[in-house]
């Protein structure tokens, strides 16, 4: 098992050009942005689970902001999105069955927050909730519209918490940590199930508790080695698949008996 | 040590599967049983999704028959011919199972029907098993010669129609208790992931009186293909089967199975069933506790797009 390990992508140093000629007395806009050195990242068979480490910048920080620790930011790495069913288990003459069930449209497969404070500390619930900000928050749409609010809600809060269980859905408060007045550092963690796709990484700048700007960047993530193409072969040529499964059988069958044979 | 399943997707230790894989082989070794119902609640168990359990018990299966028909063919003990007429039978069975497995697939009831059908049947075929052995055992301590049922005599199934002869066998039979009976295995065999033969022997057996030496032999032939389709049709249509896990568990499986055919022929019959129906009950009842305990979690997630 390897241990986790750090994805550590580069800085992008964006904040040099927050020497931004001074033309005028109004102070400037702030500004976030967030870079990886790499677009890609390839997991390979031993993947038990990383921290993918994100730098950023801010733009323009109002010195007197920063010294006093207002500004905030929230990093969110968004899973590719994809419909989910949601089951509910009932007992049916003793037997626990799966009975009721709820499909989501466009449900992201992991989300993974950072944040400078507990988001509570950092701006109001309605501001998030604006925002699509925060996995309590995120929007699931329904796939069938006719059903009951409440049956909606109960299933929305079931997919939350599972997602939150299996540790696709993940909070690491105090994830994001200032290095200097512009520069931040945000280690958002990879589940060890984390799925691959296109993953969005979204940065959000909160000034006083006031959202101020966004930015964001894509990440593929894939996986490597034997595994993965054993898995490609599997999908794309599964009748050959399944002839080598048992052409492997009947070998394997074959040479137990010559090697073990006791008879 | 760490392995990642390409197709369970989920991270497992090859000696617990190799382990696993010995374990259940040295009992089929023992017992002259394929092992697939043994191997896959075992995987399930081990937290692998039923839905691969079940076409990688199905592909493990294959090697540990094809091992067991190689020595029975070397000694004869093969019907070729009652073997190619239960395989027609299990082509048909299995494909009817592999629709009704991707069906009940979509309707997220695949986990709980595999689980009561495994509870229904382990727990008949066990059940059976333990009071004839345990009369058996008992009938040999009071030391009274077991009763033989007649040979010759007949039931209803030599009734039927569309006789058929198969000489190795010494049986002039219907074929369509045949074809019914390969084609029951076969649908088992695409849901279940078991080669079957646990069923196979004693209906061979009792049903069609076939001669018991070349019993084994002939369910375990028969058992290699349907086998092998139910794997072939899962790979294409489902994509459940895992060979790295496949070949871990036959690894450790065709390692086991020798040593346990040894360790058997020490053991006395009615000894050997006794202790088989005991392990097959003990299946059963773990599954079966499984279904009225109130899981952790009431709320599980699926991906909608299958299929």
């Amino acid at each position: 098992m390897t241990g986790p390990k750090a994805f550590a992508t580069a800085i992008l140093l964006s904040l040099l050009t927050a020497t931004v000629p001074a033309k005028a007395q109004t102070p400037p806009v702030e500004g976030i942005q967030i870079g990886l050195s790499t677009d890609n990242v390839s997991i390979t068979a031993g993947f038990s689970g990383a921290d993918l480490t994100i730098f950023g910048s801010l733009e323009n920080p109002d010195p007197l902001v920063a010294r006093q620790g207002r500004y905030d930011v929230i990093v969110v790495l968004e899973g590719p999105p994809r419909p989910v069913v949601v089951r509910r288990k009932d007992r049916v003459l003793g037997v626990w069955v799966n009975l009721e069930s709820e499909t989501f449209e466009n449900v992201p497969m992991s989300y993974s927050v950072a944040t400078t404070r507990p988001l509570q500390d950092i701006t109001e619930p309605n501001s998030y909730r604006q925002l699509s900000l925060g996995a309590s928050n995120l929007y699931m749409q329904p796939a069938d519209d006719g059903d009951s609010p409440a049956t909606i809600e109960e299933f929305t809060a079931a997919l939350r918490s599972r997602k939150t269980a299996t540790g696709l859905y993940s909070e690491n408060v105090g994830g994001v940590q200032f290095l200097s007045q512009n520069l931040f550092r945000a280690t958002v963690r990879l589940a060890p199930n984390v799925p691959v796709g296109t993953h969005k990484a979204r940065a959000f700048l909160f000034k006083s508790g006031v959202f101020i700007k966004e930015s964001s960047a894509q990440l593929e993530i894939r996986k490597s080695g034997f595994e993965q193409s054993i898995f490609r072969v599997a999908h794309n040529y599964s009748f050959l698949y399944g002839v080598f499964a048992i052409s492997l059988a009947m070998l394997t069958g074959w040479l137990g008996r010559v090697i073990f044979r006791k008879d | 040590m760490g392995i990642y399943l390409p197709i369970a997707e989920i991270s497992v230790n090859v000696f617990v599967l190799l382990a696993m894989g010995a374990a259940v082989g040295f009992l089929s070794g023992m017992f002259g049983v394929g092992g697939g119902f043994l191997i896959t609640p075992l995987l399930i168990f081990y937290n692998i999704p039923p839905a691969i359990a079940v076409a990688t018990g199905a592909n493990q299966v294959i090697a540990s028959s094809f091992s067991g028909v190689l020595s029975h063919m070397k000694r004869g003990t093969l019907d070729f011919k009652l073997g190619g007429v239960l395989l027609a039978g299990g082509i048909v069975g299995s494909t009817g199972g592999i629709f009704v497995f991707a069906f009940l697939r979509r309707l997220g009831q695949l986990d709980l029907f595999i689980s009561l059908l495994y509870v229904v049947l382990l727990g008949t075929v066990g059940g059976l098993m333990l009071v004839e052995s345990v009369n058996a055992l008992r009938a040999t301590r009071s030391g009274a010669a077991p009763v033989l049922k007649k040979s010759g005599q007949h039931n209803w199934i030599h009734r039927l129609p569309l006789k058929m002869r198969f000489r190795a066998s010494k049986l002039f039979v219907s074929v369509i208790p045949v074809l019914g009976l390969g084609a029951g295995i076969g649908f088992l065999s695409s849901i279940m992931g078991v080669g079957g033969g646990f069923i196979m022997v004693p209906a061979l057996i009792y049903l069609l009186k076939v001669p018991t030496n070349v019993v084994i032999g002939t369910s375990l032939f028969q058992i290699i293909f349907t086998s092998a389709y139910t794997t072939l049709v899962h790979a294409t249509t489902n994509q459940t089967v895992d060979v790295v896990l496949a070949f871990l568990l036959m690894a450790g499986g065709v390692a086991g199975a020798q040593y346990g055919a040894k360790a058997g022929q020490r053991l006395r019959g009615e000894q050997l069933r006794a202790l088989l129906a005991l392990l097959v009950l003990a299946v059963a009842i773990r599954l079966a506790i499984d279904l009225f305990v109130t899981p952790p979690n009431l709320y599980s997630l699926s991906s909608a797009g299958l299929n």
